[in-house]
């Protein structure tokens, strides 16, 4: 997942100082849009696209819609959002199927840009949708990298076809072409094509590509590039549209810390939609790129949609409902709390979900020194328990919790602590299980203003979308209007599933309350 | 197409061209085209602070003179440091590190085919057991280069076991110089960077390590600045060596990288043929960024 955490701190800041102020003047629109001329070209952005943003959300903001606003710092906040969805492409698009399959795929980029990963990642992607991808291995420059594709297309369960040895041996558009033709006869209804890494100024090399794009005639042309590139995306971009005018982007390596500026520029330049974003290294590390979605996070809005996508994904939603019940009467106990946060931690990496929270951005440094290991503490603490114990925590006497302490290798004061949280967090789940605000204990109301550690749980009530701060809070409610009414079909479960999610996220607080305390 | 050529100079030819005067265009311009060239606005805005500070003391007015100034300035910059290779341990004992498809593997096989003609003898470890066929493709490259490879005994072994046994073979059999594979990794993966601490570690106990390069691609922004950063605390990386040039990047953000970590580039990758790796010179590589 991108966190984009320095575009997002710098944007952050910048925006802070326009809070404390009522009116705008033209100078702190100036300044303001410095600040952001300046955070964007430090994310790589290119300079073209960094100078017509700036223009547009400086035009805007000196314009009505601003002076008129009942908090002008907040619509110059919604301004900038709106343009960063505007140069990220509005819509999400997704991938064009063919009308009589197979569907073509090519992929094409720099070296080293990640394609050959990229196509197990799409291949597993697919078949977990039902499809049978076939992987043509068209890089027969790289050495080894159709042993590689091989390799990536058993992991991913994929179809693999490779007539050719590769290492500077055989022709790529002969490849190409048989291999469209084999998928045809043996009825794989998708062909993923991966070509050798070239770069834009190798003429050889891109009339090549040009030719292997000629003569399958792929229904994508997906353009692969890490989102790391500098400047340069600008040249390279242009130089593939014109090399093999690709219908859409892929990012790759969006899980370092790269500003994501790539995103931006390309979009910019080619007014090519990204359509996926590469996030890891495991197969499984691969997503449908929202454009609305980056923008909130670049913002650092936070991206809870998808966080509850995932958390949809994972989340037994049958199991949820139990617990659900369970929270309303009254009856949850530690076997539920350690089975749902079982299930959390099949969610992925915590820290992961958790940088899609909003506000998160500016808790970096505090999410990087949360230790996932906490949640494993807990585990064995709840595992040291007997049956009965789990059942009913009230059974818990000072011998009990000390042979607990004992078996789990941790302290008493660790039990007691637990314990406490567990008590603590099943009367706040209970409260919003019959729809009520939860009072979140030891909190102070002004999110952003917390102390210390404790700042981190604040966040996390977000599924109802309450800040105490009144600038946020506008802020947010923005963010989350506009965001269901173009991509909100990920909610398409309706109400029904609403309080088991809801009750995810009061999971997820009530867990991280030791961890980051 | 890209064009083959790429400098600033073409970037703002009409900045350098006529024997104009410099007005506060040329800033903007000049600005511009150093941003482009992915200097970042940090590098950029104390290089055009130097510029003007000395087009005033010498009442340059000549745009054709600043040029020659601007390629001075970064020349003296990227010359702060040594680019020399200190490879005089026997063993020398080489780590490449780098994040994902910055070109290690590749850069290895250049390297060793370059030390070859040293008439060095030279064996190559393939501690990258991650990613899909990485030990293949280092085994192909040693190839080529005709050098020694050692390859780990089963899949998914741990990196730091081959890079011992890498180590232990160079040293009982007398290699000269052993150079070191090693995945790709983001560097804000935490664990995989610990794991590149205990490469570096367990290659300690055997032999000193002379030389640990980090191996940035030209097209980076300026991510590699914190690319570097990490590299170097988890790593120590020694040197810096910078590849893809060939292309249409010319990698202006290791300025920053020099200058912030006080890192100095070794060597420059310019193609994927085995002869496409050369030294590093100041006054070429600034040439080349300058026009």
């Amino acid at each position: 997942m991108a966190t984009f955490g320095n575009l997002s701190a710098r944007l952050t800041d910048t925006f802070k100082n326009l809070r404390a102020k009522g009116k705008l003047s033209a100078a702190d629109i100036d300044g303001t849009v410095r600040e952001i001329r300046r955070a964007l070209l430090e994310a790589d952005v290119a300079l073209d696209v960094v100078k017509e943003f700036t223009a547009k959300v400086r035009e805007r903001a000196l314009g009505d819609e601003v002076n008129r606003a009942l908090n002008p710092a907040q619509q110059v906040v919604q301004i900038v959002n709106d343009e960063l969805i505007g140069i990220l492409g509005g819509e999400q698009r997704r991938l064009e199927f063919a009308k009589k399959p197979p569907t073509v795929v090519m992929l094409a980029g720099l070296q080293g840009a990640g394609k050959t990963t990229l196509a197990g990642k799409l291949a597993k992607w697919l078949r977990e949708q039902g499809h049978t991808p076939l992987l043509v291995a068209c890089d027969l420059q790289r050495p080894n990298a159709v042993t590689q594709l091989g390799v990536v297309a058993e992991q991913a369960g994929a179809a693999f076809f490779a007539p050719e040895p590769g290492n500077g041996v055989g022709d790529p558009v002969k490849v190409a072409k048989l291999g469209v033709a084999e998928a045809k006869n043996k009825q794989y209804d998708f062909v993923i094509v991966d070509t050798a890494g070239r770069l834009g100024v190798d003429a050889e090399m891109m009339r090549q590509a040009a030719d292997i794009r000629k003569a399958i005639e792929p229904d994508e042309v997906l353009f692969v590039i890490d989102a790391m590139i500098g400047q340069d995306a600008v040249a390279t971009a242009q130089a593939f549209q014109q090399g093999v005018d690709f219908t859409g982007v892929v990012l790759t390596k969006l899980d370092g810390d790269a500003r994501g500026g790539a995103a931006l520029s390309i979009r910019g330049v080619t007014g090519k939609p990204i359509l996926f974003a590469s996030t890891g290294e495991g197969l499984g590390d691969f997503e449908p790129f929202h454009p609305d979605r980056m923008a909130s996070r670049i913002l650092d809005l936070g991206d809870v949609l998808t966080l509850i996508e995932q958390a949809q994904q994972t989340f037994d939603e049958e199991e949820a409902r139990k617990v659900a019940e369970k929270i309303a009467s009254d009856q949850f106990t530690l076997d539920d709390f350690l089975g749902q946060m079982q299930q959390l931690r099949g969610a992925g990496s915590l820290k992961k979900m958790m940088g899609m929270l909003p506000g998160m951005g500016k808790m970096k440094e505090q999410l990087d020194n949360f230790d996932e290991r906490e949640i494993l503490h807990t585990e064995a603490i709840i595992q040291a328990m007997t049956p009965a114990e789990r059942q009913n925590p009230k059974i818990l006497n000072g011998s009990r919790r000390l042979r607990i302490a004992k078996g789990s290798g941790m302290t008493v004061t660790d039990v007691n602590s637990l314990v406490q949280r567990f008590e603590q967090a099943a009367k706040m789940m209970k409260t919003v299980a019959r729809g009520g605000v939860p009072q979140i204990p030891g909190m102070g109301p002004m999110p952003g203003m917390g102390h210390g550690g404790k700042r981190k749980q604040q966040p996390k009530k977000k599924a109802g979308s309450r800040s105490g701060n009144p600038a946020k809070r506008a802020q947010e409610q923005a963010g989350l209007a506009a965001k269901p009414a173009d991509s909100g079909s990920g909610f398409g479960l309706g109400s029904a599933s609403a309080t088991p999610t809801e009750q995810d996220l009061a999971k997820l607080q009530q867990m991280l309350g030791k961890g980051l305390r | 197409m890209a064009e083959r050529s790429w400098s600033i100079a073409n970037v703002f030819r009409g900045v350098f061209s006529a024997s104009e005067k410099i007005t506060d265009d040329t800033w903007d311009d000049l600005e511009t085209a150093l941003i482009t060239a992915d200097f970042g606005p940090d590098i950029t805005d104390s290089v055009l602070g130097q510029l003007r500070a000395e087009a005033d003391r010498h009442r340059v007015t000549e745009v054709k003179e600043l040029r020659r100034m601007l390629r001075e300035a970064i020349e003296e910059r990227l010359a702060a440091f040594d680019p020399t290779l200190k490879l005089s341990e026997r063993p020398a004992v080489i780590l490449v590190v780098g994040v994902n498809g910055v070109g290690k593997t590749t850069t290895i096989g250049k390297f060793a085919n370059y030390l070859k003609t040293f008439d060095k003898r030279i064996i190559v470890g393939a501690a990258d057991t991650f990613r899909a066929a990485a030990v293949e493709q280092l085994a192909t490259w040693a190839d080529r280069a005709g050098v020694d490879i050692v390859r780990p005994q089963q899949q998914g072994q741990d990196p730091a076991s081959v890079a011992f046994q890498t180590v232990e073979r160079a040293v009982r059999e007398g290699y000269d110089i052993a150079i070191i594979d090693t995945a790709g990794r983001l560097q804000t993966k935490g664990g995989l960077m610990d794991e590149l601490s205990k490469v570096r570690r367990v290659i300690e106990k055997q032999a000193p390590i002379s030389e640990v390069l980090l191996v940035l691609d030209a097209t980076t922004g300026q991510n590699g600045l914190a690319q570097a950063e990490a590299f170097i605390e988890h790593a120590g990386v020694t040197g810096l060596v910078l590849t893809k040039l060939d292309g249409s990047a010319k990698g202006g953000f290791v300025l920053a990288v020099q200058q912030n970590t006080g890192l100095p580039i070794k060597l420059v990758g310019q193609g994927e043929g085995i002869g496409d790796l050369t030294g590093f010179t100041p006054h070429v590589f600034a040439q080349q960024l300058i026009g």
